[in-house]
């Protein structure tokens, strides 16, 4: 791609603060403002502000929009109240995951389809090809909103001192439309984090806004600016999946160990919805004989392993892979994701080691999450 | 940042000090750091290691990455600083002092080594 990478409404705000900027999925996006480390901190301790607006909005209304997204998608989309949300994927005819999905019911016949930047054309154009005779209307609206995120567990204090929106009556993965600080959002309580904390969709134009009166909201609760490297390792130890790291077009849901999302026994459209029959294979195949499972590495030592590495066993016999991994900050030493055979794959199993650079670095296969926060 | 007028500089961020009777001071520059982010681990040549200018001789982890640290001269490694080993994050809070990396003994240096207005220079682009 020779396009200069996309800038979003916060730019001049990044700028400003003396963010590290990075390309990510063609948008400069900050990657850190400090240390990421005391970015990560503050997310767990105390809370965080991000600008995640990359991420990919795309709305469907209309009166078959569940019937559309029952079909298009893995889920039981159809089932979702108005107000709350729903993880999920979408799946190509084979099974292998396109991208995996947050879906907001936003009324009866409204919904809003958030897609990784990475992925958000080809959920578009996936969508656009699985609507034909569904009476549902898509609309790409990518550059009709920007999101910030809160995350931590001050952030319900900091944001209810800007809202009269009842935070209180918001469980986690529900979403409402509220004024913060004066801003039309959507809010949302969700993220990619493993912390309490929420998610504000505003218009572009009220971004710069917004952000200034969060940050001055959560100054005497310790908020900082958080870039997408402390988000990385926030969602890591929370034991979440990248796309592109932990999913992709070759895993089906099952493989990933996410086989939960998939949901055979809706009803809409006669059952049928994409990807179902290899899906149902995969799903049997699983249960039969799992070719591999997505475990946790923990190191021993303190180097760190990164995606792609090769997972290998006492005898030096490659037995997987790592997906992600990283310094934990939390832990206080280097964690991993990583896909291994599944002999392997039992928390406690002896000789595991990942291979760094061609040193076999000793490695506990520890059960996901790495990091729960206390209720 | 300001890069030490009474050091040199490698073009690939190292920062070298006079030798004093012979041995020279070895770390990385406060650019290299903040490319880095938050150093996690680095891994040194072992003390009596000959090491040579423009070559690999160790490796610095950080949060995103692993970088390869070269050796800006030539020589030999009298002395590692172990207090960056037990604590990287001193190559990030001090990377011209505290966080220096390792002592060597000069046997030879390349020709084009920067002063430090030509390193300020070099990393302005």
């Amino acid at each position: 791609m020779t396009d200069a990478p996309r800038r979003t409404a916060l730019d001049a705000t990044h700028r400003a603060l003396g963010a590290t900027m990075t390309d990510f999925a063609g948008w400069d996006m900050p990657l850190r403002y400090a240390s990421e480390r005391d970015e990560h901190v503050a997310v767990r301790t105390r809370a965080g502000l991000f600008d995640l607006s990359h991420m990919g909005e795309i709305t469907v209304t209309g009166p078959q929009a569940a019937d559309l997204l029952d079909y298009a998608l893995v889920g039981n989309i159809g089932g979702v109240k108005p107000g709350r949300a729903r993880y999920t994927m979408i799946c190509d005819a084979a099974g292998g995951i396109l991208d995996d999905l947050i879906v907001y019911r936003l009324a009866d016949l409204e919904y809003m389809v958030v897609a990784n930047a990475s992925n958000a054309q080809v959920v578009l154009d996936a969508l656009t090809a699985r609507a034909g005779g569904f009476d549902a209307a898509i609309r790409d609206d990518r550059d009709a909103y920007a999101l910030l995120a809160v995350q931590g567990p001050e952030s319900p204090g900091i944001l209810k001192s800007l809202t009269d929106a009842d935070l209180d009556g918001l469980k986690y993965y529900a979403g409402l439309p509220g004024t913060v600080a004066g801003v039309d959002a959507l809010i949302a309580r969700t993220g990619y984090t493993g912390e309490d904390g929420f998610e504000l969709f505003v218009r572009p134009a009220d971004a710069a806004a917004l952000w200034a009166a969060l940050t001055e909201a959560g100054k005497d609760a310790g908020l900082v600016p958080c870039g997408l490297s402390c988000r990385d390792t926030l969602r890591l130890e929370a034991g979440m999946p990248l796309y592109g790291h932990e999913l992709t077009t070759a895993t089906t849901p099952f493989d990933a160990g996410l086989g939960r999302v998939v949901k055979f026994e809706k009803t809409t459209n006669g059952g049928a919805f994409v990807g179902r029959d290899a899906l149902a294979a995969a799903a049997a195949r699983a249960e039969a004989s799992p070719p591999r499972k997505l475990v946790g590495l923990a190191a021993k030592g303190r180097r760190v392993p990164r995606a792609g590495y090769q997972v290998v066993a006492a005898d030096g016999t490659v037995i997987g892979e790592v997906t992600s991994g990283a310094p934990s900050p939390t832990l206080g030493k280097p964690i991993a994701i990583a896909y291994v055979d599944a002999a392997y794959a039992e928390p406690g199993t002896e000789g595991v080691a990942v291979d760094i650079r061609g040193s076999h670095e000793a490695y506990d296969v520890v059960a996901l999450p790495f990091y729960k926060r206390q209720k | 940042m300001s890069n030490p007028q009474q050091l040199r500089y490698s073009k690939e961020h190292e920062w070298l000090s006079d030798a004093a009777e012979g041995v020279s001071t070895v770390g990385i520059t406060e650019h290299a750091s903040n490319a880095l982010g938050d150093v996690v681990y680095v891994d040194l040549p072992e003390v009596g290691t000959t090491v040579t200018a423009g070559e690999t001789c160790g490796e610095l982890e950080s949060t995103k990455s692993v970088s390869d640290l070269y050796s800006p001269v030539d020589g030999e490694v009298t002395e590692v600083n172990e207090e960056v080993v037990g604590d990287p994050s001193l190559v990030n809070s001090a990377p011209f002092e505290g966080g220096w990396l390792f002592k060597v003994k000069l046997t030879g240096e390349p020709d084009d080594l920067l002063t430090a207005d030509e390193y300020t220079a070099f990393t302005a682009g």
